[in-house]
């Protein structure tokens, strides 16, 4: 545990964004049960209206906006960690059911459950003699 | 390694995000390889308001009623378990990066900390802890006769 980089990762971005502030790479737990598959991420300081979750044919992206975290009239005496928005991409299989995902945040970590679509089992593929 | 008192640090207060990205930059040539351990989590900023230091520390997924923030004199600390997840029968895990564990830190604080009057707050994983200082504590103006 002590071996664990504790700082936040910040991202290093292929193409640059039009808003100035850094991103991050939110850390993440998945694991999955035989029906669904479950993806939990340490967002801290997103809500249910800032995090925006893109599942696009395979690719499943995470985002979240962070407001500056700035607190009014007062001064930084000192500072350890930054703030930024949030940004991690995920090419998931094919499996998903893409309607029934569902997504909740509570206490900056967000908890997405995407059911495995019904229709795919496992198939073998014959394969013939030449 | 090296940490730089807060009485000195304040005197700087508008070049400080700089010069601590420096220093944790230093810090991290000089550790071995950027290995934090649990002293240092959660990492924290300090703010100044009206006499009082506010103390912002991002520590995701964790329960309130668990959380342990305690003022003694002039030193807070903050301790609480960020567990790692835990798998039930059937379920197999594919990734695992979250979960610190236990996590204890002290913060030593340029001045004693009215301890009734401390706030905390925790919202959307960041913990939020406004300490106001101790009044026989406050500057005292003097006047010249």
């Amino acid at each position: 545990m002590a071996e664990q980089e504790m700082q936040k990762t910040q991202n290093v971005p292929a193409t640059e964004r039009i808003r100035n502030v850094k991103t991050f790479t939110p850390r993440v737990d998945i694991y999955e049960n035989k029906d669904c598959l479950f993806l939990l991420a340490d967002m801290p300081g997103v809500d249910e209206k800032t995090v925006d979750i893109e599942l696009e044919k395979n690719v499943l992206t995470i985002t979240g906006r962070v407001d500056d975290g700035r607190i009014n009239d007062a001064t930084m005496m000192y500072s350890e960690y930054e703030i930024g928005d949030y940004e991690r991409v995920f090419t998931v299989s094919d499996e998903i059911d893409h309607d029934k995902i569902v997504a909740t945040v509570k206490n900056g970590v967000l908890r997405l459950e995407m059911p495995k679509a019904e229709k795919v089992r496992p198939k073998k593929i014959a394969i013939k003699a030449a | 390694m090296f940490n730089p008192g807060l009485w000195r640090v304040r005197r700087f207060s508008n070049v400080m995000p700089e010069i601590m990205h420096l220093q944790q930059e230093m810090n991290r040539l000089f550790s071995s390889a950027g290995q934090k351990n649990p002293q240092d989590y959660p990492a924290v900023n300090i703010w100044e308001k009206n006499g009082a230091s506010i103390v912002t520390a991002e520590v995701p997924g964790i329960d309130p009623e668990k959380m342990d923030i305690t003022v003694s004199g002039d030193v807070l600390s903050i301790a609480g378990i960020a567990l790692k997840e835990t798998f039930e029968k059937g379920e197999t895990y594919l990734r695992q990066e979250r979960g610190i564990g236990k996590f204890k830190r002290n913060i030593q604080l340029p001045f004693q900390v009215d301890a009734k009057a401390v706030e905390a707050r925790y919202e959307k994983g960041i913990l939020m802890i406004t300490l106001p200082r101790i009044k026989e504590d406050l500057p005292k103006k003097i006047k010249i006769k």
